[in-house]
């Protein structure tokens, strides 16, 4: 049997959280979703302070770039200058469709990068065809023991 | 916009379904093969008789390849300014955990196993080319070539 995957949103937008969680849900129904609503909390559960002390290793993030406190990009480059965190496959899910957000992203190392439609059923198709993607395609690194 | 993909793949078999599954998916994407991993580096650096080769939009890379092996292209492409970003993709026989670790610390930007059922492997390619080629925003051609 699979083990049951973790997924983290980092995203500060309800409407996109919900659209999200419900397109993973329809593809794996067993799964961790976290949601970060901005990137100084984001940085937080993933290095597991505070609060987030017992927050488990996502396999797949999903990273909004416009966020309060820490900007997308800087949680980018905070996740792939680590060796522990660079390894999980971060997708950028943004609305920007500039050139030099794009390139900058995947200078960044983001794993790939997609750009949120305005209109609500093609944004839910795409989230719904990422998540097929990443889930059920994608081989994902494997979650590392608990070091005693 | 015609998307070039370059494939780096030593099996004549492999090559073949893949180009077939793109050319059913898209008969506009223009496929590009290297058959080792030294030529798959002379094609990116457009050395030799590569001069002319355009920079491919993204790339699919086999790990177990002849004269250099796929962990040293993928680290090779990574370490270079101009052609990191381009998305490289692993498709490879291996299920084994080093390997996706591996790969994924040497930045590929996705790791896929390749099926060993005929139609499971076509439709892999198809799935590639609807997410990679059609969703996801590529990096456009670096202005200097």
């Amino acid at each position: 049997m699979d083990k049951v995957k973790t997924i983290l949103l980092i995203e500060d937008c309800p409407g996109d959280v919900r659209l999200t969680r419900e397109a993973f849900r329809g593809v794996e129904d067993v799964l961790r979703f976290h949601v970060a609503a901005d990137g100084v909390e984001a940085v937080s559960f993933l290095r597991r302070e505070g609060v987030h002390g017992y927050a488990p290793r996502p396999d797949l993030i999903l990273l909004d770039l416009n966020l309060p406190r820490m900007d997308g990009r800087q949680v980018l480059s905070v996740i792939k200058q680590d060796d522990d965190l660079k390894t999980i496959p971060t997708v950028v899910l943004t609305t920007s469709e500039m050139e030099a957000d794009i390139e900058a992203v995947y200078q960044l190392r983001a794993n790939c990068y997609l750009t949120k439609p305005v209109e609500f059923d093609a944004f839910e198709n795409l989230v719904r065809r990422t998540s097929i993607f990443w889930l059920t395609m994608a081989r994902l690194p494997p979650q590392q023991r608990a070091r005693c | 916009m015609n998307r070039i993909v370059l494939l780096v793949e030593d099996s004549p078999g492999d090559v073949r379904l893949t180009r077939e599954a793109f050319r059913d998916a898209d008969p506009q994407i223009d496929l590009r093969i290297a058959v080792d991993g030294v030529e798959a580096m002379a094609y990116l650096r457009q050395e030799g008789v590569h001069i002319d080769a355009p920079r491919p939009d993204f790339i699919l890379l086999d790990l177990n390849l002849p004269k250099m092996d796929g962990r040293e292209v993928l680290a090779h492409i990574k370490e270079d300014d101009d052609l990191k970003t381009i998305p490289t993709v692993i498709l490879t026989t291996s299920d084994a955990e080093a390997d996706i670790v591996t790969s994924y610390k040497l930045q590929a930007n996705c790791y896929l196993s390749k099926p060993v059922q005929l139609e499971e492997f076509e439709s892999l390619v198809k799935s590639i080319n609807d997410f990679w080629l059609t969703r996801v925003k590529l990096p456009q051609q670096a202005l200097s070539n």
